[in-house]
């Protein structure tokens, strides 16, 4: 690991202004910047502590919204009895999410800021080609092995997973992260590869995250979070869904849903076709599977990811037919 | 070599000795509720400052990544993995080792006892971890079923498989310490 200044903040404004500084990264739970600063990714010149900031750590639940500050703890928030109840799929997400060490450890706001990542992209050693670490360099995973790699939202630069479980959640429930002169959903925060894969996000130099806020909805209390993965615990999702169900008075019709998908796309991916698909409709397995395939429309997979084009939507459907046995 | 000090931060909020190159950092850790002072760069990891400069050898260096949970101590009493964690982030906090754990009459806590109890290991080195990692999961309120204590144990990994006695000995600590 190449050496770096350290510095404390003690404000936000301390940090704002530490940020802009050129080479300058931001230190919470540490989790990714220094597991990256020693795989030789992340080279940060100075090293700016904000986990020492009072007051940035709080979690505020009513029926109405969730706010989240951004030094609030994984693990606090997945545990917090209100996010449980009006949230439960952020909860799910959070909890299934790395292991009980890490999670205590990493915050809300480093969370969002983590990097998508591919095991070519944390060997720099071994695969110079990366376009997130140098642009223009190509891409080593592209005819490489692709099992974990998206289908969704790739680009001829990047084909990485977004590794993250909470903004799948987020997204689904239009979650926004606020960035003190700027306030923006979780959705256009994340960006997709496109042709410049190095920017994961719509962050300027000089802005930090300040907290998260999830508007309550009747979709986000009756929600679910169902993760697949090759092991049971303490490993990335092969496909998870974020789901949230309103149902009308008859108890049978789909008055809202909410569909985010995690393990197959670039960035937390919404499913608004399937959502379309299905408002207004009859709950029934046949409708759920049907709609649940449209997520899947515009995937293309690199041979050894092929799977998922499968996978995704059966996890899609099974957490939509959970969630309407649990009245 | 030179020092500096980083808390007690000047008034534009930002602690700093004003340079911006790498430099020494003069720091003290509380450890098992024991003052360390020690100089270290800034990209010292708690665990290597534990292991290489204070000596505290029982903290293991398994994967030094984050995956493996070998280096589990607890900061203001929650488990966190030192491999990943500045040892300069830690100034400031309580940091609990494995030989932290016991009385200081030689008493062992009730972990290590439930591990003993149920041979909960073979060749021991991932044994330090693991045990902090239970104490800590027993005190979060998550070891309510064998169930539970799989998932919140999942961040230590045990290479002789013992996890069967692991989970044993989680189990038994945690209806020692209900009752």
């Amino acid at each position: 690991m190449r050496d770096f200044s350290y510095l404390r903040a003690d404000s936000i404004e301390a940090a704002r202004n530490a940020a802009a500084l050129p080479g300058a990264m931001l230190l919470a739970g540490g989790t990714t910047l220094v597991d990256l600063a020693k795989c030789g990714v992340a080279e940060p010149a100075t090293v700016i502590d904000i986990s020492h900031i009072e007051g940035l750590d709080a979690i505020d639940v009513s029926a109405e919204r969730a706010v989240i500050g951004a030094l609030a703890r994984m693990s606090h928030v997945a545990d917090n009895p209100q996010v449980k109840s009006y949230f439960p799929a952020v909860s799910e997400a959070l909890w299934q999410a790395a292991s009980a060490q890490l999670r205590n450890m990493a915050t809300i706001g480093g969370n969002l800021m983590q990097r998508t990542r591919c095991p070519y992209f944390r060997d720099p050693a071994n695969f110079p080609a990366c376009n997130k670490r140098e642009p223009g360099s190509g891409c080593s995973a592209i005819g490489g092995v692709t099992r974990g790699h998206a289908v969704l939202g790739t680009s001829e630069a990047c084909i990485a997973t977004y590794p993250g479980d909470l903004a799948v959640a987020l997204v689904a429930f239009d979650a926004e992260v606020d960035l003190g002169e700027r306030r923006l959903k979780v959705e256009d925060f994340i960006l997709a590869p496109g042709a410049t894969a190095e920017r994961e996000h719509d962050i300027r130099p000089g802005e930090v995250i300040t907290a998260i806020e999830i508007p309550g909805s009747a979709a986000a209390r009756r929600s679910t979070y169902l993760k697949v993965r090759d092991r049971q615990s303490y490993e990335f999702a092969a496909a998870s869904a974020a789901v949230g169900l309103e149902l009308e008075g008859d108890g049978r019709t789909i008055r809202d849903i909410r569909v985010a998908l995690g393990g197959v796309a670039t960035k937390p991916w919404r499913a608004r076709a399937v959502e379309e698909a299905l408002k207004g409709k009859l709950l029934s397995e046949d409708t759920v599977r049907a709609a649940s395939e449209l997520a899947m429309e515009a995937a293309v997979d690199h041979g050894a990811n092929h799977y998922k084009i499968a996978l995704a939507p059966r996890v899609i459907a099974r957490a939509i037919l959970k969630l309407g046995e649990t009245a | 070599m030179t020092s500096q000090i980083i808390i007690d931060p000047p008034e534009d909020g930002l602690a700093s000795n004003g340079q911006t190159s790498p430099t020494t950092l003069s720091i003290h850790l509380t450890i098992n509720g024991r003052d360390h002072a020690l100089d270290i760069e800034p990209r010292v990891t708690l665990l290597d400052a534990l292991r290489e400069r204070l000596h505290l050898t029982g903290t293991k260096k398994g994967c030094d990544q984050g995956q493996c949970g070998a280096c589990t101590v607890h900061i203001d009493g929650e488990r966190v993995l030192a491999c990943l964690t500045l040892a300069a982030q830690a100034q400031g906090r309580e940091i609990t080792t494995i030989e932290g754990l016991a009385e200081k009459d030689g008493t062992l806590n009730a972990v290590q006892a439930a591990f003993l109890d149920q041979d909960a290991f073979q060749c021991g080195y991932c044994t330090p971890g693991q045990i902090m990692s239970a104490v800590a999961c027993i005190r979060e309120g998550h070891a309510g079923s064998d169930e539970e204590i799989r998932e919140y144990m999942a961040g230590n990994l045990c290479r002789c498989g013992a996890y069967p006695n692991i989970v044993a000995a989680v189990r038994q600590a945690a209806q020692e310490l209900r009752s």
